[in-house]
């Protein structure tokens, strides 16, 4: 049993590993079985040892072949539920042939011995029997070892693809950039290099610097208040660019919670979202404003825009925007209660709770 | 030639008038922030053309255009908008995507200046009105006020001649449209066409009782009765999951 017990120390290491020790376990096991059955029953009938030793032996090597091919066959081939059938009649086959080359061998070997001949003929109901029993558990462990098998790799296939497909698509949303403000960033840059070409060159660094922003990458999931801020004012300054005349932003919050974190780039398309609500919504003056707080380990951001509620449904079209914030959120905390919005008067308030980690 | 410009980005609006400049026979008669100042000035001064933008508070360029008894040729200007872009392609008419150039520009000039007076096909605003931002609600003109009516607040609607008349709680506004166009864009909010004449919000039933041979009629919770034909009662049936 010694050598058995080192095995079991490498099963973690590698699947194969594991299968050959499953394989060398059951051979093992099935062959002392069938060795300590076939050798008593013909102790009982005061067979010379050489004889014993023979038939044991001869026996023993028709099985372990006929467990390898079953092994090697179904490792390659494995048989779905329904077919188990299939399984009992291979391992049927294989016990006749099995029987039949060890009656052949044996008989030929004894040939002269009329009382072996006697018990071979006696014993061959039981010695069949034995042999199909034997076959077909191993068949059986093969099929359920394989199975398991199959099924593990497959959820750890499942598992992977569920990861990637989740990276995937916070990767997207927060890549979420609306064209509509790339282009009419970029009309703008357009007519200010003919009028103030320093002004247009401000503009085009802003912009870079957005666009570059928007590219971090994975590594950097997380960004502490005061560089989301600074990053919505780069966004907030090319806005008011092009809407300079109607736009008017507040940003109010305390250095004590610039350093709590939250999911980069979370914040810009919730302030999009409100800009173009309040924007195109109401016509005059529009003023934006952001609150960032802290209660009970959330960070709270809220945010206000005006709109009309004589002619729009803020609860149904909230759009994109915050629709992706809403999945984004549930993909990273996977919680639904995080993104709120109500409405005062003509105020659309959205509120933003960021659990914060410790 | 007398030509306005509509947008709501000054910037957006300083490049056309930029490229308007070499033009001497082009005279720019007024400049506009959104739309209700763009149709005020279009009535007002009757201009040959007009460079409109697509997104605009309150209204958009298409639904600007579709409040003009007879709206002036239109040069779209736009910075990206799949579903202004589908309207364009479906007839031929002039678009400039922003930011465009000067050839680009002057091409349009061109172009216009060859075929005078383009009238707009009523295919291209008709296609716009399907966008998802324009599906939600109806402009309407009530006297010289516009009304924006979201389509939440509809209660029904029945055909009327070359019209279709919405009816609300706040009344009856009509909008030159087809019963048929109504009957898709309605569709996602639970609108069903119960009768050749009438598009029925399903929320707002409160009962539907048999009427005659075939027929029933429907009763909204603001006292409507409204006939309801063969064809109609299969499509609300399936509507309402009975």
């Amino acid at each position: 049993m010694f050598p058995i017990k080192l095995n079991v120390v490498n099963i973690k290491a590698s699947p194969k590993n594991k299968l050959l020790f499953a394989a060398i376990i059951s051979w093992t096991i099935i062959s002392i079985i069938y060795s300590v059955m076939l050798t008593s029953l013909l102790n009982n009938f005061n067979l010379p040892a050489v004889q014993i030793v023979l038939d044991a032996l001869i026996n023993n090597l028709l099985l372990t072949g006929s467990c390898l091919l079953i092994f090697n066959n179904m490792r390659f081939y494995l048989p779905r539920i329904e077919k188990y059938w299939y399984v009992l009649t291979i391992s049927f086959a294989l016990s006749l042939i099995c029987y039949f080359i060890a009656k052949g061998l044996l008989l030929w070997a004894f040939k002269n011995d009329e009382h072996y001949w006697q018990l071979f003929r006696q014993s061959g109901g039981i010695r069949f029997g034995l042999i199909f029993l034997l076959i077909a558990c191993m068949s059986m462990m093969c099929l359920l070892l394989f199975t398991q098998e199959e099924e593990q790799s497959m959820n750890e296939r499942k598992i992977d693809m569920e990861r990637l497909s989740k990276e995937a698509e916070l990767f997207k949303l927060r890549q979420q950039l609306q064209p509509h403000f790339l282009f009419n960033s970029l009309n703008s840059i357009s007519a200010l290099t003919g009028s103030q070409p320093e002004k247009a060159r401000h503009m085009i660094q802003q912009l870079s610097e957005f666009l570059r922003g928007t590219l971090r990458k994975d590594d950097q999931n997380w960004s502490s208040l005061e560089e989301e801020i600074q990053y919505l004012r780069l966004y907030l300054e090319i806005e008011k660019v092009r809407f300079g005349h109607r736009l008017q932003t507040e940003i109010i919050y305390s250095d004590q919670i610039s350093q709590y974190k939250l999911p980069a780039l979370l914040l810009q398309p919730v302030v999009e979202n409100a800009i173009k609500f309040g924007l195109y919504d109401t016509i005059g003056e529009v003023l934006i404003t952001l609150n960032a707080t802290v209660e009970n380990d959330y960070l709270k951001i809220q945010l206000q825009n005006p709109f009309d509620p004589e002619t729009s449904q803020p609860f149904q079209g909230t759009g994109f925007g915050l629709s992706s914030i809403q999945r984004r959120l549930f993909l990273l905390f996977a919680r639904h209660d995080l993104l709120s919005t109500r409405v005062s008067e003509n105020i659309f308030i959205t509120t933003i709770l960021i659990p914060q980690l410790k | 030639m007398r030509v306005i410009i509509i947008d709501d980005e000054p910037l957006a609006r300083s490049i056309i008038k930029e490229y308007l400049q070499s033009y001497k026979i082009i005279e720019l008669v007024a400049e506009c922030n959104d739309g209700f100042e763009g149709m005020k000035a279009i009535q007002q001064h009757e201009p040959d053309l007009i460079f409109l933008d697509i997104q605009m508070p309150k209204i958009n360029g298409f639904e600007m255009l579709e409040l003009i008894e007879n709206p002036p040729s239109v040069i779209f200007t736009t910075a990206y908008d799949e579903f202004a872009i589908k309207a364009f392609e479906t007839d031929a008419v002039d678009y400039l995507l922003k930011p465009f150039s000067k050839e680009r520009f002057s091409k349009s000039i061109e172009k216009y200046t060859q075929q005078t007076n383009i009238k707009l096909p009523d295919k291209v605003l008709e296609t716009a009105a399907q966008s998802p931002s324009q599906q939600n609600r109806v402009v309407v003109k009530h006297g010289n006020k516009i009304k924006i009516i979201p389509v939440t607040q509809i209660n029904y609607l029945e055909a009327a001649d070359d019209y279709v008349k919405i009816i609300t709680a706040e009344g009856g506004f009509l909008k030159k449209r087809t019963m048929s166009f109504f009957e898709q864009s309605l569709s996602p909010y639970h609108f069903v066409r119960i009768h050749r004449s009438f598009i029925v919000n399903t929320q707002l039933i409160t009962r539907i009782d048999p009427y005659e041979k075939d027929a029933h009629v429907v009763i909204l919770n603001t006292g409507a009765k409204l006939s309801v034909s063969k064809s109609g009662y299969l499509k609300l049936k399936e509507a309402l999951g009975i």
